[in-house]
């Protein structure tokens, strides 16, 4: 199994007037390939900061994110664009969606970007996939919160990634719906073979998962269900 | 699953996807671009209309130049050709056919109505014009009236003084039939045909007329049908440096084609000046409207941007629906403009010389579209700019400061566009450097002013904030500091427009109040010319008679300059460093000699000379500042004068302002007594009468006792001033008209743009339980408040840039006329106050809940 995701030492300030807020810091852990993981900690402890950190979204103020071989905090932005959009597939809490492209152009969207051809095929596939095959030329604001994330499903995986970071996907939906679409979720990443990460409150959805990392005040706290070789020395972290 | 690894330096732009993420992006936006871009529809209509009336103008000045002077080459002179002139003006006449004509003003008598009239007298004798025609009521009018005592009187004067064909008519000592009423005459307009209506006689009755006498401004001119195998350009140019030695100027169907080109085109380029002005008002509003669209478009942005869309392809998205729209913004403005040039050849007629047929340029359509682009694209940047930056973590924080904190040179360089730009344009259309700079200038320092304030205001009301206020003013206050507030925008584009629209008005009735000034009280309103003086005491008695008072009577006496601190005519032209221009020498000087200052003169430099000239020495003279600068002369430089044939040596004794705005007989040149009593001359009276019958009697005893002498009415010259003023005014009015609806477009456009901003918040607040009349008013509160502040500040604007002008540029003392600043005043605040208020009716009648659903 091939290594997708290396965090390394990992630290983030953010510096505001003469004051230092560090919300992360030696953070380390490394995913391998079609591993499921989730992140895991309070509100304010740092676990969507790392997420966004992890997918090449904003810069460590120091130590390093290597994904899928490359190593992001070296990049320039558009090259980390790049970088997510041909390795990383994203799930947010509250969709985000286009509100101006139809559901069907909001899958086709990471494919044309690529500079992909044909690609309203595969878009409708996914569609179908996800069980809107017959709402593809509806608007999101057309869409419940359920439809919405659904096509947010669909584009993740439209853009066949190597990982999938997740932010709360089913944290703006009610039960019912958060059920399906989380058992979606996970479909759709055993049959593509995908890397998971996901940033989530809820306990319940984080035990699917084959690893919990759980983050408090900036630090991992602890780290189960992390193969041997990879535990790493968390020291004075490990409460 | 892909294993190409990213290659940073090779982003694919794929610009055919782009464009149709651009098309799709506008979904939801359409209406809210066509706002934006409507705003730069007027400013370019107004471009291309102008334009394309400039290229039809110039199409029918050459399609009927020939028609313009009515003859190949016409000479003419203001004095009385002596033998050496003559013999020039006999040896063209042997090169083809000749026509000769006098133009004199003199009264007019209307028999049938008993009234007088100040006319422009043409004698005509010969069969000019040779090419186009007298056009004349009847038609056959204009040829038949030479072979009698018939005249061709003005078709307007005739509607005036109730006049008909086979009236009489008496111009000077001889009464004329009436043959036909005049309408045009080759190269004329009808605006100078206002100013001086003519009358034609038959030039074989001028000497029975008495019109001509001594010191008579009498004007001699001489058309030619020349041989086909002369060129008239060829022999004007041949005989110019004779011509001009002699007093004489010539004029070709070229040279008057191309004088007509110039000075249609300085009218033009004004014009069109003022269509740029509109059209920068609008680009105000497409600067602020893209700024507020691409905050809403933060959000699509961050999203694209986490998908792997790079800085540049989402600038080149919104770069291009930029350019979509000002594509459409151009195209729209071209058609508008196109079609309102149709009217304004109609607009224009009273100027005009020819009859001009609007046709389609397809030259100033194709710029105006160009341009829709150009100034949507370059005044669009600086918000466009920061579309690269845009950090995709705003997808999972939308509290997330949005934009990197990169500095971007690139601002500079927009900056150094958009100056550029408006630099390069106004060169273009004023046609030289200062004048662009200048423009700009100006332009840049309204901007200064204004966006000044705007922070000056923000930080005033946040400073002094009024704590204890109601919370509905207190709320409307802090409306315009905080974030997302339209301060600026709204101060900038309410302000500039103001400013415009108040400077045009404050010119314009500064115009007229400078010409309504001279019918003030104790003024003279009547004046006499052509006096001779055998008849000085007589005309002196009659104004007794009549009972009106002699306020001014001066001696005239016609001279010409020789020398200057000894240089001739001849030094001049050979030694261009002088500055001296050679028609100092070649015209004719009326001047007059009298013991005092008159109440309109005030000494600059030097003695006035009270005492009668002694009969020795140079003989000290009083010149008029101007003139003397003119003439490069100071106290103490010597003159040599020609005194109708005599020479007398002069030296400058004194130099003196004189108020030329005063009614009253004003000179260049002032000799002191003892030096011209003897010398040909004539007189001027002037006077004053209490009414318009008074005065109408009197003109016409004038002209019963003395045919050769004119009277007119000052109150004439009022109405004739006013109703040019009037014409011209109307012109600039109506190309402002394009700059005042602009301005309300940019007006509801930024209000319009405010609203995205407020309608959240108003929601919220009537969530949360305000009331209808709570909303009104802190809406109520900030839009007065800019409102208030942006069009005061317009209007101090408008008054500076009225006075500059009024000073520098019109030369006349500015008279501050306020109420169309006042009036400019309210209406901007009122309207500012209306659209915010109708924009808010959205979320004052419908439930809140709706209200954010279809906002969001």
């Amino acid at each position: 199994m091939s290594t997708i995701l290396e965090i390394n030492n990992l630290k983030k300030t953010y510096n505001s007037g003469d004051r230092h807020l560090t919300v992360l810091e030696g953070i380390n852990f490394t995913l391998q390939a079609g591993d499921t993981c989730a992140i895991v900690g309070p509100s304010g402890s740092g676990k969507t900061t790392l997420l966004g950190l992890c997918a090449g979204l904003d810069r460590a103020s120091s130590g390093s994110v290597i994904l899928n071989g490359v190593r992001l905090d070296n990049l320039s932005e558009d090259a980390r664009a790049q970088v997510r959009n041909q390795y990383v597939g994203f799930i947010f809490q509250n969709f985000q969606l286009i509100p101006t492209l139809t559901a069907l152009e909001n899958v086709m969207v990471p494919l044309e970007l690529r500079g992909e051809r044909n690609v309203k095929r595969e878009a409708m596939d996914l569609l179908a996939r996800v069980g809107l095959a017959d709402r593809h030329d509806h608007y999101p604001t057309q869409l419940s919160g359920g439809e919405q994330q659904r096509v947010s499903l669909a584009r993740a995986f439209s853009n066949r990634p190597t990982i999938l970071f997740a932010d709360e996907p089913t944290g703006n939906l009610d039960e019912e719906t958060g059920d399906k679409v989380e058992s979606l979720l996970f479909e759709l990443n055993r049959e593509a073979g995908t890397t998971l990460v996901l940033v989530t409150h809820d306990l319940e959805l984080a035990e699917k998962t084959q690893r919990i990392i759980r983050i408090k005040g900036g630090h991992v706290v602890s780290d189960t269900g992390a193969p041997e070789a990879t535990h790493q020395p968390y020291g004075s972290n490990i409460s | 699953m892909s294993d190409t690894k990213p290659n940073p330096d090779k982003p694919q732009l794929n610009i055919p996807w782009l464009l149709k993420m651009a098309w799709r992006d506008t979904r939801r936006s359409r209406g809210r671009l066509a706002l934006f871009l409507s705003s730069i529809v007027l400013g370019i209509a107004a471009l291309v209309a102008i334009n394309s009336f400039r290229d039809s103008l110039q199409l029918a000045i050459d399609e009927k130049a020939r028609t313009l002077i009515g003859a190949d080459l016409v000479m003419g002179m203001n004095k009385e050709p002596d033998s050496l002139s003559m013999a020039i003006i006999d040896s063209v006449g042997t090169l083809g056919k000749r026509s000769d004509e006098n133009r004199m003003m003199s009264m007019v008598y209307f028999v049938n109505s008993n009234e007088t009239r100040l006319v422009q007298v043409r004698a005509l004798g010969g069969e000019f014009p040779y090419f186009g025609a007298i056009e004349t009521k009847p038609k056959e009018a204009s040829r038949s009236f030479r072979e009698d005592r018939r005249a061709l009187v003005d078709h307007n004067l005739m509607l005036q003084y109730e006049a008909e064909v086979g009236d009489s008519i008496r111009v000077g000592a001889l009464t004329f039939a009436i043959e036909g009423a005049l309408h045009r005459i080759p190269g004329q307009t009808a605006m100078t045909a206002a100013v001086a209506p003519v009358v034609y006689i038959p030039r074989q009755y001028l000497p029975e007329t008495g019109l001509i006498q001594r010191g008579s401004r009498v004007s001699y001119y001489y058309y030619y049908d020349l041989d086909e195998a002369v060129q008239p350009d060829t022999l004007g140019k041949k005989l110019d440096p004779r011509l001009e030695e002699y007093g004489m100027f010539y004029d070709t169907v070229e040279t008057r084609k191309a004088s007509m080109g110039r000075s249609y085109d300085e009218l033009a380029r004004f014009l069109a000046l003022v269509g740029f002005v509109a059209l920068l008002l609008g680009c105000v509003g497409v600067a602020s409207a893209v700024h507020v669209y691409m905050r809403d478009k933060l959000a699509t942005i961050g999203i694209l941007r986490c998908l792997g869309m790079s800085g540049k392809q989402a600038f080149l998205v919104y770069l291009f629906q930029v350019m979509g729209m000002g594509l459409l913004g151009g195209i729209a403005g071209a058609a508008l403009g196109s079609v309102v040039q149709l009217v304004l050849p109609e607009l224009f007629k009273t100027f005009l010389p020819v009859t001009v047929d609007a046709y389609f340029s397809a030259t100033a359509a194709t710029q105006g579209v160009l341009l829709g682009v150009i100034v949507s694209v370059l005044f669009a940047l600086l918000p466009l700019l920061s579309i690269r930056q845009v950090s995709p973590l705003i997808t999972l924080r939308a509290t997330f400061e949005h934009l990197t904190n990169q500095k971007d040179l690139l601002r500079w360089a927009v900056y150094g566009l958009l100056l550029g730009f408006i630099v390069v344009f106004s060169r273009w259309q004023l046609g030289t450097w200062w004048q662009a700079f200048y423009f700009t200038g100006g332009v840049i320092a309204a901007f200064l002013v204004l966006a000044l304030l705007a922070k000056g205001l923000s930080w005033t009301v946040k400073r002094f904030f009024p704590t204890h206020w109601g919370y509905v003013w207190r709320q409307g206050l802090a409306n315009l500091y905080r974030p997302n507030n339209q301060t600026l925008l709204l101060m900038v584009s309410i302000g500039l427009g103001t400013a415009l629209i108040g400077t045009l008005f404050m010119v314009q009735r500064t115009l007229l109040s400078e010409v309504s000034l001279s019918g003030t009280k104790n003024q003279p309103n009547l004046v006499l010319f052509d006096i001779q003086n055998s008849q000085r005491d007589q005309v002196g008695e009659l104004t007794k008679q009549e009972g009106l008072p002699i306020l001014y009577f001066d001696p005239i006496v016609t001279v010409r300059l020789e020398q200057i601190n000894n240089l001739t005519l001849a030094d001049v032209r050979k030694d261009t460093t002088l500055e001296i221009k050679p028609w100092n020498f070649t015209r004719e000087y009326r001047v007059t000699y009298r013991d005092q200052l008159s109440d309109s003169e005030k000494t600059e430099e030097g003695t006035w000379i009270k005492n009668q000239y002694s009969g020795s020495g140079r003989v000290p003279v009083s010149l008029e500042q101007r003139y003397a600068e003119r003439i490069k002369v100071k106290v103490g430089d010597s003159l040599l004068y020609n005194v109708q044939g005599a020479t007398m040596p002069a030296r400058v004794a004194h130099i003196r302002r004189v108020d030329w705005n005063r009614v009253q007989t004003n000179f260049q040149v002032v000799f002191p007594e003892g030096v011209l009593e003897e010398a040909p001359q004539f007189h001027v009276l002037m006077t004053r009468s209490d009414n318009e019958q008074q005065a109408a009697q009197f003109q016409r005893k004038v002209v019963e006792n003395f045919p050769n002498v004119s009277a007119i009415g000052l109150d004439l010259i009022l109405r004739t001033l006013e109703e040019v003023v009037g014409q011209i005014s109307f012109v600039i009015q109506f190309m402002a008209l394009f700059s005042i609806f602009t301005g309300l477009l940019v007006l509801v456009g930024s209000v319009n743009v405010s609203k995205f901003q407020r309608v959240q918040e108003s929601v919220l607040l009537r969530t949360l339980g305000a009331n209808k009349k709570q909303i009104l008013g802190i809406t109520l509160m900030e839009y007065a408040m800019l409102g208030i502040l942006a069009a005061a500040v317009g209007c101090v604007i408008a008054f500076g840039a009225a006075w500059a002008l009024a000073v520098f540029s019109f030369e006349m003392e500015f008279v501050p006329v306020l109420w169309p600043l006042l009036v400019i005043f309210v209406v901007v605040t009122l309207l500012t106050v209306a659209v915010g208020l109708l924009n808010s009716r959205g979320v004052l009648n419908r439930p809140p809940l709706e209200v954010l659903r279809r906002e969001a």
